[in-house]
């Protein structure tokens, strides 16, 4: 419904643009003078005037509608449901919003007085979101006529519609661009808060120096065993351990493929293989995460196997034999080629930016092709290609579907790349897809994680920009 | 290296003149086999790369091309009044009936404990017994009529058809016994069962049957969602960048506001997904799961890379367009938005295909917001609950069933078509509409 007034409102601006447009040609013909501004920009006078209140309107109601809903209906809790703990008074409105709205609600069934309560208010949700919704309607359709026909009024020859309408346009153009901003406030927010919230639970140096981690709280005060430990070294060495891997396998491929492309490669052979690293930065991580966890993982298993085959009754051997399909080798060595390209076009950049007459000077010596690479381009370009693989190790720290799929789940303090180990953003997908309520540490962890690798990555990539930026400048 | 070299040739130079010659030719032999190898190294790094790609496309494509075909089964199947109640259409069981009648066209005798017809089920498929339910209920004069049914067969028959169940196994670890096999092989020369393109993937949803489970629903949901984060981060994106690089002036607040944008674009995308949550899901309390806050989030995480393409194109267009625009008396608005933009916009639209086509592929933000859901339909609107393509994947990988796995290397190749055809509608537009300066 709201989508169908957004089009109305659309249409109705577009009309409201004609009407202007002509309105003011006709008013500049008949009092036989040249208008201040073109027709055209009167037309988007009152276009803009009978869509943006409208639309704002709308918008809001899109925001905060479902917010403002919750607000109501939860305003006054039924004495039946007051009765209930806290967690289940939570579940309880969630599943008044599922029947009200049309989702699937949970598997928990209400009955005597809680039925009656529940049906009061789900009614009460209805009636809510209803007169919530007519209002917004009704205000938008009263603010688009409003703000149309005033426009409309005020269209003369005189009238300095140009101006107005520049105005508008340098606040929407502002807008856009605070519209970053507000993406990093959001984020910074919104990872501060929650991570707050987990560290009144569990203390930040508890979470940061820890080793033990396994995230299963009890769900009732009686279950014995998993208390939860929220220690994440494990997690940080599995993480540091997969990336070590993927830049053993990204830096010197993309290195050297950067330096061949540049330095050795006919033009001929650079179109044809340019696309090719473009299509391996294209191809989407789930599908390394298929080809990680389906060919390759099965495919090195195999092979150490056969190698354990060789040495039987060592230890060694033994332990050859018993590898699994998760060793953190398996998604290292993926993650790297998928860093490849990313390494390569970085650094190819980087070393087309040494300036020419480096390479002459030194070739005109007596220097080989090698001997200038390997002693003028490379030390030259040494800092942008630090800043470049910087940027790669923060990708693959970021990088979460070939670690979700290719990796292992149990956190273990190992660097040995054939035992499983599990990685940060692995266990903030696997903290957060499970079935459980929001509130609890256990989800409230993966905000904190997620706090981290923001942390570390943006470090990562400040540094990685101010190296960059000042090779730059030398050579400018 | 030249370090050696000087000392080389100040050890050489006492001795007589041929001993130099030699030492120099040796040297220069060494200096160029050092050559050869370096270069050696950049072809061996490049071929590796090139085979990386090469291997996992070769390994998906092999894997996912016996999922374009099918077989399926068409009989026809007697609705009986003697096993259907009429008037309580749902409670028969329509599996048996069809089953028995199959059986008994195919002269495979029933026994006593009904092991037999238990057994021929498992490669029939469940959806006969719903696509006569069905028919039934559209058209309750059917009862006792014969109509005729065509349907998926089973996935475990599909895969023995396939050849990718082989007789070599040992019985008990493959999923069809050798009675199945007979059967299956007497169904298909009989003609029931005929192989043909697997039109059921592009015109099914998701569902937990292998032979039953489609890309509609995912397809779908990804058209959706990109509509979204296109309908957000073109124009946002746009704006941001005219802005920045045609209005703003130069001061600490852009600066602030380029240095943000950069940073942004290094943000890995998890941690968009878990502002999606924060944010649109649990303050906002937008819907779940649905193509809406997917959009969005996408369109977060796409709005830096089309800002900078956007920049560098608008950077290309020579300020002469725009001194000549003002010079004979437009606004500087005017001169932006009539000439300089126009200009600009293949390679805008350029940049942003290739991250719109980049969004395509996301899929760990999605995780965060909860799309990670089995949903059987097609999505209504864009604020319910839907799959998009890269997720199906996710989803479909995890699945047990081996016939799952044919199906999620399928998915792949129709993703990545969809992502190459985006990339080429991108490259054709540079081609088609570059112009140099």
């Amino acid at each position: 419904m709201t989508g169908y007034l957004f089009l109305a409102l659309i249409v109705f601006s577009v009309a409201s643009f004609m009407f202007g447009r002509s309105l003011a040609r006709r008013k500049a013909a008949a009092q036989g003078v040249r208008a201040h501004s073109l027709p055209a920009f009167s037309g988007w006078f009152v276009a803009i005037w009978s869509f943006i209140p409208a639309a704002v309107v709308l918008l809001v109601l899109v925001i905060f509608g479902a917010r403002l809903e919750n607000a109501i209906v939860q305003s006054d809790v039924p004495a039946a449901v007051q009765q209930l703990p806290e967690l289940n008074q939570g579940l309880f409105f969630q599943d008044v919003r599922a029947i009200a709205n049309g989702g699937t609600p949970s598997t928990t069934v209400y009955d005597g007085e809680l039925k009656a309560a529940f049906d009061h208010k789900v009614a009460q949700a209805r009636s809510v979101d209803s007169t919530i919704n007519l209002g917004a309607y009704v205000l938008t359709a009263v603010l688009a006529l409003a703000g149309g026909l005033l426009a409309y009024t005020r269209i003369s020859p005189q009238f300095r519609a140009r101006n107005s309408v520049e105005r508008w346009v340098s606040v929407f153009l502002v807008a856009c661009s605070v519209v970053a901003i507000l993406t990093t406030l959001g984020i910074i927010l919104s990872l501060l808060w929650e991570s707050l919230r987990f560290f009144q639970s569990v203390s930040p140096l508890d979470f940061l120096f820890g080793t033990h981690w396994s995230p299963q709280i009890a769900m009732r005060a009686d279950q014995v065993g998993s208390s939860g430990g929220f220690g994440a070294v494990p997690l940080f060495i599995g993480t540091f351990l997969i990336m070590l891997i993927a830049m053993c396998v990204a830096a010197p491929v993309g290195l050297f493929s950067a330096i061949y492309l540049s330095e050795y490669a006919t033009p001929f052979m650079r179109a044809w293989i340019k696309p090719v690293l473009e299509i391996l930065a294209g191809v989407p991580t789930v599908v390394y995460g298929f080809f990680a966890a389906l060919v390759v993982g099965p495919s090195f298993r195999e092979f150490f196997n056969w190698l354990g085959a060789f040495m039987p009754g060592t230890p060694m051997g033994e332990y050859l034999m018993n590898v699994q399909n998760q060793m953190a080798l398996v998604a290292g060595v993926v993650m790297g080629i998928m860093l490849i390209p990313f390494v390569s076009s970085l650094s190819d950049d980087i070393i087309n930016s040494v300036p020419q007459s480096l390479r002459d000077g030194s070739l005109a010596m007596g220097a080989t092709r090698s001997e200038t690479i390997k002693k003028v381009v490379l030390p030259a370009a040494l800092p942008g290609i630090s800043g470049a693989m910087l940027l790669a190790v923060s990708r693959a720290i970021g990088e979460t579907m070939i670690v979700t799929m290719a990796a292992g789940l149990q956190a273990k303090t190992t660097l040995n790349p054939l035992d499983t180990v599990t990685t940060v953003t692995v266990q903030i997908v696997t903290l957060l897809t499970g079935d459980q309520e929001f509130d609890s540490p256990k989800t409230l962890a993966a905000f904190g994680l997620g706090l981290t690798l923001f942390i570390v990555t943006l470090a990562l990539n400040l540094i990685a920009q101010r190296i960059v930026q000042k090779y730059q400048e030398q050579y400018d | 290296m030249t370090d050696t070299v000087q000392s080389s040739l100040a050890e050489t130079r006492a001795p007589a003149k041929v001993d130099l010659k030699t030492a120099v030719a040796k040297r220069l032999k060494a200096r160029h086999a050092a050559e050869m190898r370096f270069r050696a190294y950049g072809v061996l790094a490049i071929c590796v790369a090139v085979l990386f790609l090469g291997i996992l496309l070769e390994r998906i494509v092999h894997q996912g091309y016996t999922a374009f075909v099918t077989h399926s089964i068409t009989t026809e199947v007697y609705l009986d009044p003697n096993r259907i109640d009429p008037t309580d259409i749902m409670g028969a069981n329509y599996d048996q009936m069809i089953t028995e009648q199959v059986m008994a066209k195919m002269g495979v005798a029933e026994d006593e404990y009904g092991t037999t017809s238990g057994e021929y089920k498992e490669i029939l498929s469940p959806d006969l017994g719903f696509k006569a339910l069905e028919a039934l209920r559209d058209d309750p004069k059917l009862l006792g009529k014969k109509i005729s049914l065509t349907s998926p067969i089973a996935a475990n028959a599909d895969l023995y058809y396939k050849g990718e169940i082989s007789r070599d196994i040992v019985e008990a670890d493959r999923n069809v016994s050798d009675q199945q096999m007979v059967w299956m092989d007497d169904l298909k020369t009989k003609g029931l069962v005929k192989g043909h393109f697997n039109t059921y993937l592009f015109t099914n949803t998701d569902s937990t049957q292998p032979e039953l489970a489609g890309l509609l629903g995912a397809i779908m949901g990804s058209a959706m969602m990109l509509l979204v984060t296109a309908a957000l981060a073109i124009p946002i994106g746009v704006g941001a960048a005219l802005f920045l690089e045609e209005f703003a002036p130069k001061n600490r607040w852009t600066a602030l506001i380029e240095v943000n944008i950069n940073n942004l674009a290094a943000v890995p995308s998890i941690v968009y997904g878990l502002l999606g949550l924060a944010v649109f899901i649990n303050w906002l309390g937008m819907p779940r799961s649905s193509p809406l806050v997917g959009g969005v989030v996408l369109a977060l995480m796409a709005l830096p890379t089309v800002i900078i393409a956007t920049r560098s194109s608008l950077r290309a267009v020579p300020p002469s367009i725009r001194e000549a625009a003002l010079g004979i008396g437009a606004s500087k608005t005017q001169a932006v938005f009539h000439h300089v933009l126009p200009l600009a916009m293949p390679g805008i639209m350029t940049g942003t295909i290739i991250s719109l086509a980049h969004a395509l592929g996301e899929t760990a933000p999605l995780l965060m917001i909860g799309m990670i859901s089995f949903v059987p339909g097609l999505p209504e609107s864009v604020t319910s609950a839907a799959s998009v393509l890269p997720v199906q994947i996710f989803i479909w990988e995890n699945a047990s069933e081996r016939a799952f796995h044919e199906r999620t290397a399928a998915a792949i190749i129709v993703l990545l078509v969809f992502m190459i055809v985006m990339n080429l509608a991108a490259i054709l537009l540079r081609r088609r509409f570059e112009r140099r300066w």
